[in-house]
């Protein structure tokens, strides 16, 4: 299960697909909460026209399941995914997704906050952005 | 052999992803020993690997600067990370 509930790829995702692997784990869901992440076009000041992440493997996985599992064990929550795209992404299209689900609303909604807070923190995943004035590794986000 | 790996920005001021270093017979290095043979080796990474902001990890865990590498080791040298 958790083999298809975190995991980083190249490929787009579907939202729809990851929500309804969440949603199916427990008839005692009663929410889902999600954090779609997605590229921007726009940065300090820059037009920003492509992105593209790298991350450690093995590392980077090892992470998001971490971050699964200790949300499971601090928050009232019955599930969680974690879903991130590396290499090239286009503007406008999604990065990260994470999907929560609980019994009731206020638990998956602290637990996604706590979740993506916690995956920009320790997680080796690197944004490089394609400005009109080069290409920029990214190294501080908010 | 302890295997360096380098990503983001500090692969493109190293000009490689990953190096081997070998420790001569030692079987074991301090972190900051490490880091001085890799500044020798590739001085382009002087400025950025004496800086507070990279993190380090040994076999894919997060380590201290006071580490110490023993031989077969992974290290990886991570920039701010960025993801999400």
């Amino acid at each position: 299960m958790t083999n298809t509930l975190v995991r980083i790829q190249k490929e787009p995702f579907s939202v729809e697909e990851t929500i309804e692997a969440v949603k199916s784990v427990s008839k005692g869901i009663g929410a889902v909460v999600t954090f779609l992440g997605c590229g921007r076009d726009f940065s300090k000041g820059q037009k920003i026209t492509g992105l593209e992440f790298e991350h450690y493997p093995g590392m980077a996985e090892a992470k998001l399941a971490d971050i699964r599992s200790r949300a499971l064990a601090d928050f009232d929550i019955i599930e969680m995914g974690i879903v991130h795209r590396i290499g090239e992404i286009a503007i406008g299209e999604e990065i990260v997704l994470i999907a929560v689900a609980s019994a009731h609303r206020n638990d998956a909604f602290m637990a996604c906050e706590w979740a993506i807070t916690e995956l920009k923190r320790v997680t080796p995943i690197w944004k490089r952005e394609t400005t009109t004035k080069g290409e920029v590794w990214v190294s501080d986000t908010p | 052999m302890i295997t360096v790996r380098f990503f983001a920005m500090l692969k493109g001021l190293a000009g490689i992803e990953m190096k081997e270093y070998d420790l001569g017979g030692m079987k074991e290095i301090k972190l900051s020993g490490l880091k001085e043979m890799i500044v020798k080796d590739l001085p382009g990474l002087s400025e950025a690997l004496t800086g507070r902001s990279i993190l380090i990890s040994i076999n894919q865990e997060f380590a201290g600067k006071d580490a110490v590498v023993k031989d077969n080791d992974e290290v990886g040298f991570l920039p701010p990370f960025s993801g999400g």
